[in-house]
Parts: structure tokens; C-alpha cells; sequence
């Protein structure tokens, strides 16, 4: 099977934190992958380090055997990477569905001078709409960012990413703000985005939903690697179990 | 009538001047404290070529490219620095221009340069003129609104971090802000270089530049109409008030200082507000 995503030896340090310590994992087409640990494990500047936005001091990352390392953030998402960050970060000037829209739209702001003349947002926004709703959030697409709780802004990013088209979509805690009812439904969302051929990295603290719908667990703790393998092989690992209990443990008690 | 005649010219200028540094402070959040550089360069560089001979149309456009061309080198080397610093950097390059103007005797040095030829028309047909090409910059401002290009500078005025997400190449759609708002501010140098018939380094200075600003944050960051109301009335009112024009920078300044602090949106967000109320009001 080929990888879409592999993270080869990655380290990241900030200052005189090491966040990441020769981190390697890989994504394979068409897999659910959950990337775990503890609070302050790596696991958001671990994606960071896939998306461009911190450049790591030593390791590659490579997307379907394309080296990204020294790509601009913007290049790595015109090459087919969709994310949704763990703060949200909506165009607070914009409405919810011209924040989706702009990123549906893509294609036509892909150089300035094209998109210089072009105008008409009708299919973007028409787009839009339908990933709000598929996103369960269409009731607000008028709205401003301002005005709406952190659940519906973590969505509304997850909506933004999908209005690009990834080959591959990152989340980085998704389910936050959720109740549970509502944590299960967009999880069983993701599943669907899933089988529909989308491959996706899910870091998520909700254990109780990461192991009901990931293929697949890669477990870091400290900025290293951990563990990785099957949901429930994974979790029964003591050292997880240990890392988890340790420093996280309201965390593993949602499974 | 003369009068009215060199107002409108003068307001025609500050307009097209304000719009063009419009796309860039206000379409695409970049500030820029030394707008009147590009404003000088696009003068002197098409003072120069008529003083030379060359056509008065030639002269206007070289002046608008060359204005344009310093806008992209000096955003290239602005694309890593952010808000204060941009502010300073660009501050930085008003006294750059004016500091290498001052020390060339080929462009006048202190003394400027003086009998500019008359581009051939009347003072009438010059308004026209101005007031023409005034229009044409508001309704290619009005357009690039709703192209896709305004819909990414939105974004980027917004949160250069998040526009990077949805893949618009931020220095790229930068770049193009200063090119278009730097060669915009060249064509009303070119302009008033040629209404004046003498241009110094004073024509271009700090003060020039806050008043520029002002312009566009008083009449509202982005908004084209608020920014043309208050281009004309700044423009014209230190001709009729004598302590305006002595207290320019205090006045302007001050001003500039008031809507930042209570006022945000200049006086298109007060008169947005307004009529918010009134709708609020008038409702049952
Ligand atoms: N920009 C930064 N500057 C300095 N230190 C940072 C920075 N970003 C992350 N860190 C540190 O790096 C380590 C890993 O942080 P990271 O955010 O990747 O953890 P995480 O696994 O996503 O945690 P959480 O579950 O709380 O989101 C932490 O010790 C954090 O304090
Ligand atoms: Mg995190």
C-alpha cells in the first residue's frame, strides 16, 4: 500500500523545549488514522510540522513520495493538504459560508492577476452551504464567527479545509466544544468523509470516539514516538496506558 | 470659476492619491507611512521626461511605472515584516526618497525643480482630465471589490496566518497591493507635477504622507466612497483655512488618532451606524 503522508525522524525544538524527538509515522491511502497522547505530547506541533507552519530542525515530510520540506504553508495546501487547527481561526471580518466559500474558491485565487478577473461567488457559495450542512453547522452560515460557540467555529474550520478538496485532511481536536451527542454524530461525519475515499489524521481527545472509528492509532508521549497498531492493541499497552494515566488521566477515563 | 477649476484639480489628485493607497492600507491591511515616495517618484520622473521633450501621456505612464516598480521592490523587502514594523519600515523609505532627492542636482536637490511645460491643455480640459482618470481609479476600486482578488486581500487584511490555510500565496497577492497602489500614487504624482509646474522635496514630505493616511482612515479603511468624501474635503480646506494648513500635521494627526481610538471605521462606519439607527429606530 502506498503512504499518502510520511513523517520521516522529524524534530522540532522551540527555544529549549523539545517538542518532537525523531517522530516518524506515515498515513496510508484511504486510512483513519488517529495520532494520540497526552496534553503536550506533540501531537498539534507534529501537524504543524506537515502543514509548513514550524519548520523542523531535522526530519522530512513527504506527501505521496513528494518532499514538502522549505514549502510555504499555501504551496502544501495547493498540493492537498486540508486542516483544521486545534484554535480556531475563522476570518472573523467574513461571514460562516464566505470563510468556506473563499477556500472553495481556491482554484480562482490560485494567482493574483487571474483572479483579478474573476468575479461571481455563486458556486462557491452554493458549495459552501452544502458542506456547512454536511458539516451539521448550516444553520449559522450567515452568521458572523463572532457570534457562535466554539463548537460550531471547530466545525466551520473542518467545513473550510473539506472546501478545498484535500487529498488528505488533518484535524487537530475536531470534537472540542461538542456534547457528546453531537461529538458522535460529527464523528460518524469524519467516518463518512472516510469511506468516501478521504484519508485523515484525527488528533482527538475523546478517546471513546477515536477508538470507534480510527483504523489505526499512533500513540506519541513526550514528542516521541510511543506506539502505533490497532485501536484496542494499542490501548492495551501498559506504557500507553501509563502516559495516559500519568498525565492525562480525565482523558483516558472517556473511554 | 479659475478657483473652482484648480480645487476640483487638486481634489481630483488627493482622490486618486487616497484610492491608491486604499488598496493597499485598506483592501489588503498593509499600512504604509511613506506613500508619498512612490506619489514623488511617479512627479519627478515625469517632470524630468517632459522637461526632456518627451509627451506628456509617455511622461505620465513611465512616472506611473517607475512609482510602481519602487512599490514592488520596497514590498518585496517589506513581505517579512508585519504591522508596527511595516509602519516603520515604510516610514523609513518617505525619508530614503526624500534624503536621495534632496542630494541630486539633477533633480533639482533643495530647490526642486521649477517651469514644468504645460502638458498642452487648458486648464478646464486638465480638470477633466484628473477628474476622469479619478473615476476610472474609484471604479476599478469599486470592481477589484468583488473580484476574487478582493475576496483574497479580505482575507489577508483579516489574518495572513489563516489565508495562508486556504492556499492564497499572501506575499504574491502583497506584492500586487503595492505594485497597483504604488503606480496608482505615480500617476497622481505625474498629475500634480504637471498642474503645479514645480515639484521639491517638500511637495513629498512625512507630512504628505500622514495626510494621505488620514485621508483613508478618516474616511473609512477600505471604504471607497468614505475615502473619496474625505480625500476631497482634506484636500481643499487647508486652501480656505490658513490655521489648517500651519497645524497640518498636529490637526491630521490628532484626527487620525481620534478615529483609531472611537471611531474605527472612519466616517463610513459612523455613517453606517447612523443609519443602522435609524432603521432601529424607526421600526415599530
Ligand atoms: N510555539 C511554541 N513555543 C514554545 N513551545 C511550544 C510551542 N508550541 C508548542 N510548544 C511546546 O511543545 C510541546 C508540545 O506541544 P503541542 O501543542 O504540540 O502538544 P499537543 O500534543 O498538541 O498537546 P494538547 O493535547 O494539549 O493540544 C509542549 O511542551 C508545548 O508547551
Ligand atoms: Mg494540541
Amino acid at each position: 500500500m502506498t503512504a499518502v503522508l510520511e513523517v520521516r525522524g522529524v524534530s522540532v525544538a522551540f527555544g529549549g523545549v523539545q517538542a518532537l524527538e525523531d517522530v516518524s509515522f506515515e498515513l496510508r491511502e484511504g486510512e483513519l488514522l488517529g495520532l494520540m497522547g497526552p496534553n503536550g505530547a506533540g501531537k498539534t506541533t507534529a501537524m504543524r510540522a506537515i502543514t509548513g507552519v514550524v519548520t523542523p530542525q531535522e526530519g522530512e515530510v513527504r506527501l505521496r513520495g513528494r518532499r514538502l520540506n522549505g514549502l510555504a504553508v499555501e504551496r502544501r495546501v495547493r498540493l492537498g493538504l486540508g486542516m483544521s487547527q486545534q484554535i480556531v481561526k475563522p476570518f472573523r471580518s467574513m461571514t460562516v459560508v464566505q470563510n468556506v466559500a473563499l477556500a472553495a474558491g481556491a482554484a480562482r485565487t490560485a494567482n493574483p492577476l487571474g483572479a483579478l478577473f474573476q468575479t461571481g461567488r455563486g458556486a462557491e457559495t452554493a458549495r459552501a452551504r452544502e458542506l456547512l450542512e454536511l458539516v451539521g453547522i448550516g444553520e449559522a452560515a450567515d452568521a458572523s464567527p463572532s457570534e457562535l460557540p466554539l463548537g460550531f467555529l471547530k466545525r466551520l474550520e473542518v467545513a473550510r479545509a473539506l472546501a478545498l478538496d484535500p487529498q488528505l485532511l488533518l484535524l487537530d481536536e475536531p470534537l472540542a466544544g461538542l456534547n457528546q451527542a453531537e461529538a458522535a454524530t460529527f464523528a460518524d461525519v469524519i467516518t463518512g468523509l472516510n469511506r468516501g475515499g478521504l484519508s485523515i489524521i484525527l488528533i482527538e481527545h475523546n478517546l471513546g470516539e477515536v477508538l470507534r472509528i480510527c483504523s489505526r492509532l499512533v500513540v506519541l508521549d513526550n514528542g516521541r514516538n510511543l506506539k502505533s497498531g490497532a485501536p484496542l492493541e494499542v490501548m492495551a499497552d501498559p506504557a500507553v496506558r501509563a502516559a495516559y494515566l500519568g498525565e492525562g488521566g480525565d482523558d483516558a477515563e472517556a473511554g | 470659476m479659475e478657483y473652482t477649476v484648480t480645487l476640483l484639480i487638486l481634489m481630483g489628485i488627493s482622490i486618486i492619491l487616497a484610492l491608491s493607497l486604499n488598496l493597499i492600507t485598506g483592501y489588503c491591511g498593509q499600512i504604509s507611512l511613506g506613500h508619498a515616495a512612490f506619489y514623488g517618484a511617479g512627479a519627478y520622473c515625469a517632470a524630468m521626461m517632459t522637461k526632456a521633450g518627451i509627451p506628456f501621456g509617455v511622461a505620465l505612464l513611465a512616472g506611473t511605472a517607475l512609482a510602481g516598480a519602487l512599490g514592488v521592490i520596497v514590498g518585496l523587502a517589506s513581505l517579512r515584516v508585519r504591522h508596527d514594523f511595516l509602519a516603520i519600515t515604510t516610514m523609513g523609505v518617505g525619508f530614503l526618497f526624500l534624503g536621495v532627492v534632496r542630494k541630486q542636482d539633477w533633480l533639482g536637490g533643495e530647490m526642486g525643480i521649477f517651469a514644468i511645460p504645460d502638458p498642452g491643455l487648458s486648464k478646464t480640459a486638465y480638470m477633466v482630465l484628473v477628474l476622469v482618470l479619478a473615476a476610472l481609479v474609484a471604479a476599478f476600486s469599486l470592481y477589484l471589490k468583488r473580484t476574487w482578488m478582493g475576496f483574497a486581500f479580505d482575507a489577508i487584511a483579516d489574518d495572513e496566518d489563516t489565508a495562508r490555510m486556504v492556499g492564497i500565496d499572501v506575499p504574491r497577492y502583497k506584492l500586487t497591493a503595492f505594485a497597483m497602489g504604488t503606480a496608482l500614487a505615480g500617476l497622481a504624482g505625474g498629475l500634480y507635477a504637471h498642474d503645479i509646474k514645480y515639484i521639491g522635496p517638500d511637495s513629498f514630505s512625512f507630512i504628505e504622507s500622514i495626510t494621505i493616511l488620514s485621508m483613508v482612515v478618516i474616511g473609512g479603511i477600505g471604504s471607497v466612497p468614505g475615502v473619496i468624501f474625505a480625500a476631497a474635503a482634506l484636500s481643499v480646506l487647508p486652501q480656505w483655512l490658513q490655521f489648517i494648513a500651519e497645524y497640518k500635521l498636529l490637526l491630521y494627526g490628532g484626527l487620525l488618532f481620534a478615529v483609531m481610538r472611537f471611531s474605527p471605521g472612519g466616517l463610513a462606519g459612523m455613517a453606517r451606524g447612523m443609519a443602522a439607527r435609524a432603521r432601529a429606530g424607526g421600526a415599530p
